[in-house]
């Protein structure tokens, strides 16, 4: 039935002229001007930001160059988990104050984590008042700007708890907690250390040198958990082959725990505790007000947040699914851990992880109580100090793209893990 | 048989036995408590510890709130009426309310600001609520111009200069549609722009000099406190939401180039921290433009918050885009409907329905990051109680300060996000 063999139908050779309006009404080009015309638009606008700058610069007498990270600082920092002084680079301030930043998004990331998964499974209680209570804490702290949170975690710190003085004496008006172990004062809260006896030193890789000790203890731990893995999936194939399920938990706590406490002992271990000498406690290990404040100001703030990403995930997940799980015969626990969790998770997991990256971002509002963090040093005391504001900006706001890109990556191979497979 | 049930059954009850009361356990308030709050040893636990919690803040804010001083000229007066007893000052607020407010705005024109913000309602209540007349919505489309008014002052033929571009557009839409639509769509555009900068000007001081109306001039930086807040954030919400639909269908476009310069732009905004954007715009605007020019801080603040909130919001719709089943884009097709009727008839309406929550949580979110203004300089209510804090009256007043902005936002805040559950429900069309 093709044309040329149906003498029927004459055959109308399509037009081959061009015409240049064929460029907005045709399909086949249309899309192409537009983003030709786009390109163009673009390129002009960049053209003229970059010829701007240039300009700019000349007029200033300013060159672009990254050389000012090589230059000597010159200003202190209070929180330095790596070896710093004032003599030492800008770029090496810019680095501690990346130090600053991961730390305390990790530590807000496990207090939000904690807080919200808390609060959103009894949001879901059928306890009337711990509902209610769980409602408020979500309600009133979604609703009020994280960095007015900050600002009133900082000055509780700082108006509401004792000076150090409070703790002397023969009647002191402040005691230390959990058993003359942790002081919380108006100048940050002193903690216990751990310190080894025989310290194994450190050693150099890059510009960090982090101790040989903890490298060891990451490394016990990280294989103790390979271990016991292993135990758990030989168990597995066990209990498919003869149908019994060998008991492992005393080989798994064994395992895990067995190994880093014969570290311990044998390094040495024990806890320096902070005592009070003079107008202030020495010893142990000193979280610093800023700290304090941003760790509870972004964890209990983003704490609710997840909280609502949890109880969603709880919610998503159809009665039914409990109900095939009960008449499968399988117990609550086992219904909880095998049927509604892994399939929550799938829910929840996404939302918690863009909640990790808005954490990430927000230590930046750390210049509100003082807390050194990379925007408070590269962005903020280098700029001023060495004029170096398009080099400075541009380096941080790269910095920043790619713990989130990471982060964000981290979240796509896992989404891609868990997807449901559909047939 | 009949011998035996003769036998068996002596006597059977003829009559109905009155009603009882269920027994006190089971009814009223004994039941409410023994299911509600302890329903189990877990359940006991978690209400002794909830009331623990609650008598405990109580007794810790309760007496201090109680003693709260209403009248004072500063804090060591407040202590002396106080007399060494615990209670709050809100006398502060009494004191500085107007700066908390309206910043160092001159204090014989808050009509302007106030007036800006119920005329603001009134604009709002057509698009919020479909039970209004639609004429409302005119009134809506010229708020802008007549909150800019009443906000900086200056003279009147400016708003009304630069709407009248608008107009003009409009007006060469109308008129060329008759000849040709893609001319109309030129003429719509061109005719604002020459209007706004060839005529725009003359008629500008042309207007003045015959009918100098107007009223006073408010500069940028006599701005403050919430009113800086609700500037930034009803102008960027208003901005963000057109602009985040704009930029995921960008996102979702079959044009490489087109897509790839909206993925660029969406991955690199949400990518840094807001705040690094605003100092951008403080410290770094001066480089990338011709020399010698400056515009508003305020302006410059709204421009980027609006970036920084599209990139989010075109996050959410293109959820609410891939939420959509495929057949609603092919059966769009099947109708003959071109790109943007397919887009406005057939997939915007569902995907932002869709998208609503995620909507509100970045209308909230932006709001509330109103407040990172304070870095760069701007007094927004944090602002002004650190500056308030730094005056010798009220040297170290915390709490009162937080307790108040806090509200204000979280009245805001609350507000809206229960706006959004009022439509979830209003818009829901499934049978669940």
């Amino acid at each position: 039935m093709s044309t040329t063999t149906d003498q029927r139908y004459t055959k109308v050779e399509p037009r081959k002229s061009f015409h240049l309006s064929m460029l907005l009404y045709d399909q086949r080009y249309r899309s192409i001007t537009i983003q030709v015309f786009f390109l163009f638009m673009l390129m002009l606008g960049a053209a003229w930001l970059i010829d701007n700058t240039v300009n700019n610069l000349r007029a200033l007498g300013k060159d672009f160059s990254f050389a000012f990270l090589n230059n000597p600082a010159g200003y202190d920092i209070n929180q330095r988990p790596i070896e710093y002084n004032s003599q030492m680079t800008h770029g090496r301030a810019a680095l501690v104050g990346l130090l600053n930043t991961l730390i305390l998004a990790v530590l807000a990331c496990v207090l939000a984590t904690i807080l919200g998964v808390i609060a959103g499974v009894l949001r879901l209680s059928n306890n009337w008042i711990v509902g209610r209570l769980m409602t408020v804490y979500v309600e009133v702290f979604r609703n009020i700007p994280t960095l007015l949170w900050i600002l009133i975690f900082g000055a509780i710190m700082t108006e509401a708890m004792p000076a150090p003085s409070a703790f002397r004496g023969d009647a002191p008006s402040a005691s230390m907690i959990f058993n003359e172990s942790v002081a919380i004062t108006n100048r940050g809260v002193y903690i216990p250390a751990i310190m080894f006896e025989r310290d194994l030193g450190s050693f150099q890789i890059g510009p960090v040198a982090p101790s040989i000790s903890w490298v060891l203890v990451i490394v016990i731990i990280a294989a103790g958990i390979w271990a016991n893995k292993q135990l758990i999936a030989h168990a597995t194939r066990v209990q498919n082959a003869t149908g019994v399920r060998p008991k492992t938990w005393w080989k798994s706590i064994l395992v895990l725990l067995g190994p880093i406490i014969l570290f311990f002992f044998a390094m040495g271990a024990h806890l320096e505790y902070p005592e009070l000498r003079g107008f202030n406690f020495a010893g142990g290990t000193h979280l610093r007000n800023s700290l304090i404040a941003m760790w509870l100001g972004l964890g209990i703030y983003t704490g609710a947040f997840v909280a609502e990403n949890v109880r969603s995930g709880i919610l998503a997940i159809s009665k039914g699914q409990t109900e095939a799980a009960f008449a499968l015969g399988l117990q609550p626990g086992k219904t909880m851990r095998l049927v509604i969790l892994p399939q929550a998770l799938r829910v929840i997991i996404p939302p918690l992880i863009s909640q990790y990256l808005n954490i990430t971002k927000n230590t930046s509002l750390g210049l509100a109580v003082g807390y050194m963090d990379l925007r408070s040093t590269l962005g903020g005391i280098t700029i001023n100090q060495t004029g170096r504001e398009l080099e400075g900006m541009m380096l941080m706001m790269l910095i920043y793209l790619a713990i989130s890109l990471t982060i964000s990556g981290a979240m796509n191979v896992y989404n891609s893990r868990v997807k449901l497979k559909e047939r | 048989m009949s011998n035996i049930e003769s036998q068996t059954i002596a006597y059977v009850r003829d009559t109905m036995i009155p009603e009882q009361a269920p027994p006190l356990t089971e009814s009223g308030a004994i039941k409410w408590l023994r299911e509600n709050l302890f329903s189990g040893w877990f359940n006991t636990v978690l209400t002794l510890l909830s009331l623990a919690v609650i008598w405990w803040s109580l007794a810790a804010i309760g007496p201090w709130l109680v003693n709260t001083v209403w009248n004072a000229g500063s804090l060591s007066e407040c202590r002396r009426i106080l007399d060494g007893t615990e209670g709050a000052c809100f006398a502060v607020i009494n004191d500085r309310w107007h700066q908390l407010l309206f910043g160092f705005y001159p204090s014989d024109l808050y009509w302007r600001p106030v007036l800006a913000l119920v005329l603001l309602f009134v604009a709002l209540a057509p698009i919020l609520f479909t039970g209004l007349p639609r004429k409302m919505l005119w009134f809506s489309a010229a708020y802008p111009f007549v909150a800019y008014h009443l906000l900086w002052g200056g003279s009147v033929w400016l708003p009304i200069s630069a709407l009248l571009g608008f107009v003009a557009g409009g007006v060469a839409f109308v008129l060329v549609r008759k000849i040709n639509g893609l001319a109309a769509i030129f003429a719509s555009v061109l005719a604002p722009v020459f209007w706004w900068l060839v005529v725009a000007g003359p008629f500008d001081d042309a207007m003045s000099s015959v009918l100098p109306l107007g009223l006073d001039f408010v500069r940028s930086d006599r701005f403050g406190g919430f009113l800086i807040s609700l500037v930034i954030g009803v102008t960027g919400i208003s901005l963000s939401l057109p602009l985040g639909i704009l930029l995921a269908l960008g996102r979702q476009s079959d044009m490489v180039f087109v897509k790839s310069v909206c993925v660029i732009f969406i991955e690199f905004i949400r990518g840094v921290p807001l705040i690094t954007l605003l100092f951008t715009a403080s410290l770094l605007l001066n480089y990338f433009l011709p020399p010698g020019t400056s515009f508003d801080l305020i302006l410059r603040v709204i421009i980027m918050v609006t970036l920084f909130a599209a990139a989010y919001m075109a996050e959410v719709i293109r959820g609410g885009l891939a939420a959509l089943p495929k057949g609603q884009y092919e059966a769009a097709d099947a109708l003959g409907l071109d790109y943007w009727k397919a887009q406005r008839l057939i997939i915007m309406p569902q995907a932002l329905k869709i998208s609503i929550p995620g909507i509100v949580n970045t209308f909230i979110g932006l709001f509330k990051d109103t407040t990172l203004v304070v870095f760069i300089g701007l007094l927004d209510p944090v602002g002004l109680s650190n500056a308030i804090r730094a005056s010798t009256d009220w040297q170290g007043i915390y709490w009162e300060l937080f307790i108040f902005i806090g509200a204000l936002f979280f009245i805001f805040c609350f507000g809206i996000s229960r706006y959004s559950m009022y439509l979830e429900r209003k818009l829901k069309t499934d049978h669940k």
